[in-house]
């Protein structure tokens, strides 16, 4: 038998690290460009997961109201040009622990890409991508929420064009574009 | 490289996905590729990469297929790159689920985890405890306990989260690494400190003490940590919940305090909080005026937070958000209409009568473009509109009808539904409008299910009308058009207008020969069988088969069939044994928005499964009824036990549900001494062989009730015995001694009239049942009762007997009509008159039932 400390009406937050149901990230057609699930209670198989995306991607991507609750999960999300990145978390959570989650899943991913968050440069640097995912969260508990410092775990490759090759004025748009964003965040 | 290179610009170039169309045989091929020396990372990295979307995109491999591609990608340790040796890593996890063998690789990642590369160190700490189990977990537990002690932060936060997973499955192992996550709580690393405090906090999760100590040093030195603070506010509302004493006051203080801190998501975990603990509305402004200021916010999920909870709090503290009136307006017209659902629902709960209208009107403006969700959310609020002014019915109902007319789901419509189903039975005045408008929703409802439920209540609430005649057009409409299913609810609804309307019966008896004829073997039966009651014209038979039928609880029915199918097939099988479905118990009415609901189970069929361990419990019949559970020793002490009795027709099977709750010590050879009232007799024990600590076990005594019914009311003793074996929690070894005997002294606990009867939820014609049962025997008695005020009073007799408590009646003299069935099937009815006098409260209590003994025992069960 479980004995799980559930008070009465479950009113309170549940005191754990499991917080975390589920990330994906979907094209503009709402098909999943990369997701994951956390709860093996929720959502088991990839029909179900694919039903719930194409479900989500609906009733989002047209309002962007940044958080919907969808199928029992709060799901809060955000989009840019083609990609509609999400994360999902038990509807009795903190919304705000979720939307923390989603910006340091949005802020790393754009960081990997340069800055160019859409679909044909992430399916360039999936591998990347994927590495970030399992930075953010592991089995459902949140690993690291600070976008730089999951970057710099990730392991991006540093040797994409070789420094020697890069033209000088390569450098200095990608120093520029940093400092921009630096300036804008 | 560069040829590789090359192969990717001309996927770019054609514009197409480079993943698109990937197939798995080729892949899996590709994977060859890795035994190549030397290693090629960029390619190889990009392989994986497809596996990996692969198996994301949810493509199936074999287990063959998958150890193939676990084996080829171990090839690839060899390589120095770093983010393929983290793809590795990352595949290795995948894989692992699928593949056979996988401790292949514990070695290479034991290396790469106590090596010197950090970037390796962290992520490989994570794949070896996703892949280890408890028997190697004993050979890494060293330099897991280094890790978590690391220096670097990634790896301290790996090994914490790590062992948190492990600890669902080796706790006993983890709980040893505890003092090295203590440690970590104080990490300048914010991240580090939030996994430490998980991790201690779930080790010590059944240990009180250990958790107040540890909340109470931390909410002195509170830490950094946005994420970790949330789990301690989380952890102190939990402590303040289970002891609400001013003991509890530091935490409280500690998570007001929690209301000024710099992060939003700590503001609102605290409020959140206090909202769901405090009982005042004073002690609340606090956090409501945080809320108040989120509702404010320009981020739509600050402002969902905000909404949410103050719609919660309206059911208990509707003043408290009465402040807040002026927010939530601003937030009705909200582009997300999720907020925006709830402010007007919200404002609907706290509003005035005056401005149901208005709000009314704002609501259908953008209803249609909400999900179905919320659309249950506004019915809900709604609904309970409905009761809070009765005389907006009218409007209500109108705005219901003309939702149930629009485009929706099954749940939705069940919701709207149940809505006007309920302000049908709650208002006198709505019923025949309500009624008109279930009326028109059948003739167009695609749901079966919900056309049947609908059909059964206009044939429970039709024939009490005035008009009845109206409704038999829209029922017998259902028996041409519809489906199967349909039709023979219809017949049945139409049964009832027959029973219950003499003046209808030449009409009804027609429409059912009419259905005789019916293709569907269902709707035939029904017809037939009602036909033929109604033609016996017998008041008895028409009351039991016709308007009020027992409605068994089917999951009990099942097993009960099953067990008789094994047991006695010689005999008939009584279908009255079997426990009625129970009324559901309406919830406290809070505006949510939970979609998925805990299943509704009743105890018995909990613990069905339980007592299948008994052996021979088949013989014993049906399972009458579980009685709920209730402490025999007092809380917080070294063994904790719980009683059950679940009733049979002469036997009782006493289950005591014990846990140990010292973790130095297993019991072993646990059993139960009782000491039974005279005539009990004891049939069987089923001891619990181990009690290892905090998993519950249970012991089981059978025993039979005494032959009279009377005798069956006393009192037991018993005593908790067993064998301690000491057992050292570090090392998980027990002592290997014979341990010595020893007892623990429950709690006495009776056998009441309350444990033996199964109260009838809601008899609609008691009236006509207490005449029907004037030849029963009939015991009378009169009680002077203990208590001084009559609804106490009658609540405590209604306890003492086992009956609900909707048998009330009456004002100053209280009336409580009521009946049930006692074990074995015999039925009770009973009238008690309590009132007060000069002497104090008397009650005269009447008993009727077929049996002399069992009217005779509900007066001694008073007294």
């Amino acid at each position: 038998m479980v004995h799980k400390k559930v008070n009465i009406d479950g009113s309170l937050f549940e005191p754990t690290l499991y917080l975390v149901k589920g990330m994906c990230i979907l094209d503009n057609d709402g098909n999943r460009i990369l997701a994951k699930y956390y709860d093996p209670a929720i959502l088991p198989t990839t029909k179900e997961q694919k039903a719930f995306e194409k479900n989500l991607f609906n009733k989002t991507h047209r309002a962007n109201a940044e958080i919907i609750m969808l199928d029992g999960l709060t799901c809060v999300y955000r989009s840019n040009v083609d990609l509609f990145f999400y994360v999902m978390g038990s509807s009795h959570e903190n919304e705000l622990i979720l939307q923390s989650v989603l910006s340091a899943l949005y802020e790393s991913v754009s960081i990997l890409l340069r800055r160019n968050v859409e679909k044909r440069v992430i399916l360039d640097n999936l591998d990347a991508v994927m590495l970030a995912f399992d930075e953010i969260c592991d089995g459902g508990i949140i690993l690291d929420g600070d976008a730089t410092s999951i970057v710099s775990r990730t392991a991006l490759r540093t040797d994409d064009v070789p420094l020697g090759e890069q033209t000088v004025a390569q450098v200095l748009q990608s120093a520029k574009e940093q400092l921009k964003w630096s300036l804008l965040k | 490289m560069s040829s590789f290179k090359r192969d990717k610009k001309e996927e770019e170039d054609t514009g197409g996905n480079p993943y698109q169309n990937l197939d798995k045989t080729i892949i899996l091929q590709e994977a060859r590729y890795f035994n190549e020396t030397p290693v090629n990372p960029r390619k190889c990295s990009h392989i994986l990469s497809k596996i990996l979307y692969l198996l994301n995109q949810g493509e199936k491999l074999t287990t063959q297929e998958a150890t193939d591609a676990f084996f080829a990608t171990t090839k690839l340790f060899q390589s120095k790159d770093v983010m393929l040796r983290r793809m590795v890593y990352l595949c290795i996890k995948e894989l692992s689920k699928l593949a056979q063998d996988v401790i292949i690789v514990t070695s290479s990642l034991t290396k790469d985890m106590t090596g010197k590369e950090d970037l390796y160190r962290a992520a490989a700490i994570r794949a070896l405890c996703s892949i280890t189990d408890s028997t190697m977990l004993q050979a890494i537990e060293r330099y897991m306990k280094q890790a978590i002690v690391d220096k670097n932060p990634a790896v301290s936060s790996a090994a914490l989260v790590s062992a948190l997973h492990l600890s669902s499955t080796a706790p006993d192992l983890v709980k040893r690494w505890a003092n090295e996550a203590q440690e970590g709580i104080n990490s300048d690393n914010a991240m580090v400190s939030y996994h430490a405090l998980g991790l201690v906090a779930a080790t010590r999760r059944n240990d009180k003490l250990s958790t107040v100590k540890l909340v109470t040093r931390l909410a002195k030195s509170p830490i950094k940590s946005p994420y970790a603070l949330c789990l301690l506010i989380r952890l102190a509302a939990q402590l303040v919940e289970e002891d609400d004493s001013d003991a509890s006051q530091p935490y409280m203080e500690f998570i007001e305090c929690c209301l000024r801190h710099k992060y939003e998501m700590v503001n609102y975990e605290a409020a959140h909080a206090i909202v769901n603990l405090r009982k005042t509305d004073r002690d609340l402004a606090p956090a409501v005026s945080v809320l108040q200021l989120f509702c404010g916010s320009s981020k739509a999920s600050l402002r969902l937070a905000g909404a949410r909870t103050l719609a919660r709090l309206t059911a208990k503290h509707p003043t408290a958000v009465a402040a807040c009136t002026v927010d939530l307006e601003n937030l009705i017209s909200d582009p997300n209409r999720s907020v925006a659902t709830l402010a007007v629902t919200t404002l609907l709960a706290t509003g005035a009568e005056s401005s149901i209208d208005r709000l009314m009107k704002q609501i259908s403006s953008f209803v249609s473009e909400i999900s179905d969700e919320f659309k249950i959310v506004v019915v809900k609020a709604i609904r309970r509109l409905c009761t809070k002014f009765p005389r907006k019915h009218q409007s209500l109902a109108a705005f219901l009808a003309g939702m149930l007319r629009d485009e929706g789901g099954l749940e939705y419509k069940a919701a709207i539904a149940d809505a006007i189903i309920a302000l049908v039975e709650e208002n006198p005045d709505a019923k025949e409008t309500g009624l008109a408008h279930l009326c028109e929703f059948i003739e167009d409802c695609e749901h079966t299910t919900l056309a049947v439920r609908i059909l059964h209540l206009l044939g429970r609430e039709g024939p009490k009308s005035r008009q009845p005649s109206r409704y038999i057009r829209f029922i017998y409409n259902r028996v041409i058009l519809e489906s199967g299913p349909v039709r023979a609810a219809a017949v049945s609804a139409v049964a009832q207008f027959g029973a219950q309307r003499p003046e209808l019966l030449p009409n009804i008896k027609v429409l059912l020969s009419r259905c005789e004829l019916d293709d569907e073997d269902e709707v035939r039966d029904r017809a037939i069988l009602y036909n033929a009651i109604l033609e016996t014209g017998d008041p008895n038979l028409i009351n039991d088969y016709i308007v009020n039928i027992h409605k068994p609880n089917p999951v009990l029915l099942e097993r009960a069939l099953r067990d008789h199918i094994d047991a006695k097939l010689e005999e008939p099988f009584d279908i009255m044994a079997i426990p009625t479905e129970e009324e559901k118990q309406t919830k406290e009415d809070i505006v949510e928005v939970e979609v998925r609901k805990p299943v509704q189970v009743s105890i018995e069929e909990i613990y069905a499964e339980q007592l299948a361990k008994i052996p021979g419990i088949e013989r014993l019949g049906p399972l009458f009824k579980t009685v709920p559970h209730f402490d025999l020793t007092e809380a917080e002490t070294e063994y904790r036990v719980r009683l059950l009795k679940h009733i049979y027709a002469r036997h009782v099977v006493l289950q005591f549900e014990c846990t140990n709750t010292l973790n130095d010590q297993i019991l072993e050879q646990v059993h139960v001494r009782l000491e039974p009232p005279q005539d009990y007799e004891i049939k069987t024990i089923v001891p619990c062989q181990k009690l290892v600590y905090d998993k519950p076990d249970s012991v089981y005594l059978v025993l039979e009730y005494p032959s009279a019914y009377f005798d069956s009311l006393g009192t037991f003793g018993a005593t908790l015995e067993f064998v301690v074996r000491d057992y050292d929690p570090n090392t998980g070894v027990a002592d290997a001694g014979d341990g010595y005997a020893d007892s623990y002294p429950l709690e006495e606990f009776d056998m009441g009239c309350s444990d033996q009867l199964r109260a009838k939820a809601g008899i609609d014609d008691w009236e006509q049942a207490w005449e029907r049962a004037e030849r029963a025997s009939e015991a009378t008695d009169t009680f002077v009762l203990p208590q001084h005020d009559i609804n106490e009073a009658a609540k405590a007799v209604c306890d003492h007997l086992g009956l609900s408590k909707n048998a009330i009646t009456g004002d100053a003299v209280k009336e409580i009509r009521g009946g049930g069935i006692f074990r074995g099937g015999a039925p009770v009815l009973v009238r008690a008159r309590i009132a007060s006098s000069s002497a104090g409260v008397t009650m005269k209590l009447v008993a009727r039932s077929p049996r002399e003994d069992l009217a005779q025992l509900l007066l001694a069960a008073v007294g």
